[in-house]
């Protein structure tokens, strides 16, 4: 890649959000910013290998994308100026008083993260306007078809304009619950990056957390004081921090307790524990993100699984349980008590999530566990079983196989 | 912006009856904010009649264009700023009625 290739991915990683949300402030137009924002990187894609990188790529950007959105609102204002005004989007103006966070890219994610969208449009919007992912690679990273992401952004925008989705950082009152919506959308993408799933994809799909870290790094930017946005980041840091010993070099799965724990990355742990101590020491009451962050810490934390505070992730889990009773969470904290209490009191446990949890593979793949270390084989391998029916990791798959074909 | 702002009555799990006390006093509310166009509570749906004259004569026939275990059991017309508004406000109407509510704006 020569230097002015490099300056427009560099240009796009940073300015990509910047562009489309002052676009979509001044013309009130989500489509009409993506497609300006998209017009004005082609162009310096063209440009700056010729003219050279200008000084300041995010200004000539904006501008170029301004001009770009003007050109084109004044072709279709020949075609039909009214129906255009009647359907541009709304925002207040002037914008609510909200100091430090009142940015241009807050109000995007709000847009993109609103409630009244389905959660898959939230997430391939949010991917696409504010993290400046082409419709081809959300497409891909979801193992969805083109068509279908295309079509999902678009009703996506449609329903922005016609049913006036406000274009602005919600109220006081209205922030901690849309937030949290926000965060729902980043650990998704997160999710399916850590755990991708199809056969035909890369166990760990760097890309993906890659983004949302980058994502939660941004609103940690916009939102420094708020302890879910902090507890996430961190969490998502400690996890990715593990991703170099998570794949064996034959592509399977590679379980916490059998980790190389030499290669994990130790910047990322560094500055996860950093982000956690912060929180503790507000000694404000910690949301759910929070917790799983500390208990993400506890595991980073030890040299050696033999060293982890089994009873610390045990009492983490406890005050999780308090926030979010979900059988996952139950589920999760059963794992704990094996270690602490031993396999048969977290078996226990777990058999009384069957209702809830029988089409869900974790809940197969610690039920056989548990079995195996209870010596009861036979029942063991049914979980193996169905762990694998289940399953939608590749490497995932090819760990618990080998799992099940060493019972004795 | 105008929002239709329609009541949904479910046969499976009606809500709780006598609603109209703490309806009327949310209207109030909506006349005194300024979000009221129009509410009205509708009759059953057995007493709807379906008109179809897009043939050579006019076909009546009895009961509502669609049988299904949801329906409109009434509808408001309010007029704010945003959909934000509207959900909020929409939020407590559910808890008024006792019902799910629908929100859907205007062209």
């Amino acid at each position: 890649m020569n230097d002015a290739e490099e300056a427009v991915t560099r240009a796009h990683r940073k300015e990509w959000a910047r562009v489309v949300a002052a676009l979509t402030k001044r013309f009130g137009d989500l489509d009409l910013a993506e497609e300006a924002a998209a017009e004005a990187f082609a162009t310096a894609v063209e440009r700056w290998p010729v003219d050279g990188v200008p000084p300041n790529p995010g200004a000539w950007l904006t501008t170029t994308a301004n001009r770009r959105a003007i050109d084109r609102i004044r072709r279709e204002n020949k075609r039909d100026d009214k129906q255009k005004e009647a359907q541009s989007m709304h925002h207040d103006d002037p914008p609510e008083p909200l100091g430090a966070i009142d940015d241009d890219r807050l109000r995007l994610i709000f847009t993109c993260c609103h409630p009244a969208l389905a959660v898959e449009a939230r997430v391939a919007l949010t991917l696409r306007m504010v993290g400046g992912l082409t419709v081809p690679e959300i497409a891909r990273a979801f193992l969805v078809a083109e068509s279908a992401v295309g079509q999902r952004i678009t009703r996506a925008k449609a329903k922005i304009k016609a049913a006036r989705i406000p274009y602005r950082v919600p109220s006081a009152e209205d922030l901690p619950s849309r937030v949290t919506g926000v965060l729902t959308v980043l650990y998704l993408v997160f999710n399916e990056g850590y755990l991708a799933t199809g056969p035909d994809t890369d166990p760990v799909r760097q890309d993906l957390t890659t983004e949302a870290i980058r994502l939660t790094r941004l609103i940690r930017a916009l939102l420094p004081d708020n302890g879910e946005v902090a507890g996430l980041l961190a969490l998502m840091l400690l996890i990715e921090a593990r991703r170099p010993a998570r794949v064996s070099a034959g592509g399977e799965l590679v379980a916490l307790d059998e980790q190389d724990r030499g290669a994990w990355d130790t910047a990322l742990i560094a500055e996860g524990h950093r982000l956690v101590r912060e929180r503790l020491a507000t000694g404000q009451p910690p949301g759910r993100y929070q917790v799983l962050a500390a208990i993400n810490a506890v595991h980073t934390s030890a040299r050696d699984i033999r060293d982890t505070d089994w009873s610390q992730v045990v009492a983490l889990y406890d005050q999780l349980v308090r926030l979010d009773a979900s059988p996952i969470v139950a589920l999760n904290r059963a794992i704990a008590v094996a270690e602490l209490d031993g396999p048969e009191v977290a078996l226990a446990a777990v058999d009384r999530l069957d209702g809830a949890l029988a089409g869900y593979h974790a809940y197969h793949v610690t039920r056989a566990d548990l079995l195996r270390r209870l010596g009861r084989s036979q029942q063991s391998r049914e979980a193996y079983d169905k762990a694998i029916e289940l399953a939608g990791n590749s490497a995932e798959v090819a760990y618990l196989t080998r799992r099940r074909d060493q019972l004795g | 912006m105008r929002y239709l702002v329609s009541v949904i009555g479910d046969r499976e799990n009606p809500g709780s009856a006598d609603r109209r006390p703490a309806i009327s006093e949310f209207n109030e509310r909506l006349m005194a904010e300024g979000y009221w166009v129009f509410a009205g509570g509708l009759a059953d749906t057995d007493t709807a009649t379906v008109v179809d004259n897009r043939g050579e004569q006019a076909v009546f026939s009895d009961g509502p264009f669609t049988e299904s275990k949801e329906y409109l059991a009434g509808v408001w017309v309010w007029e704010v700023p945003d959909l934000d508004v509207a959900l909020k406000l929409a939020s407590e109407a559910s808890k008024v009625c006792d019902r799910k509510i629908e929100v859907r704006p205007f062209l």
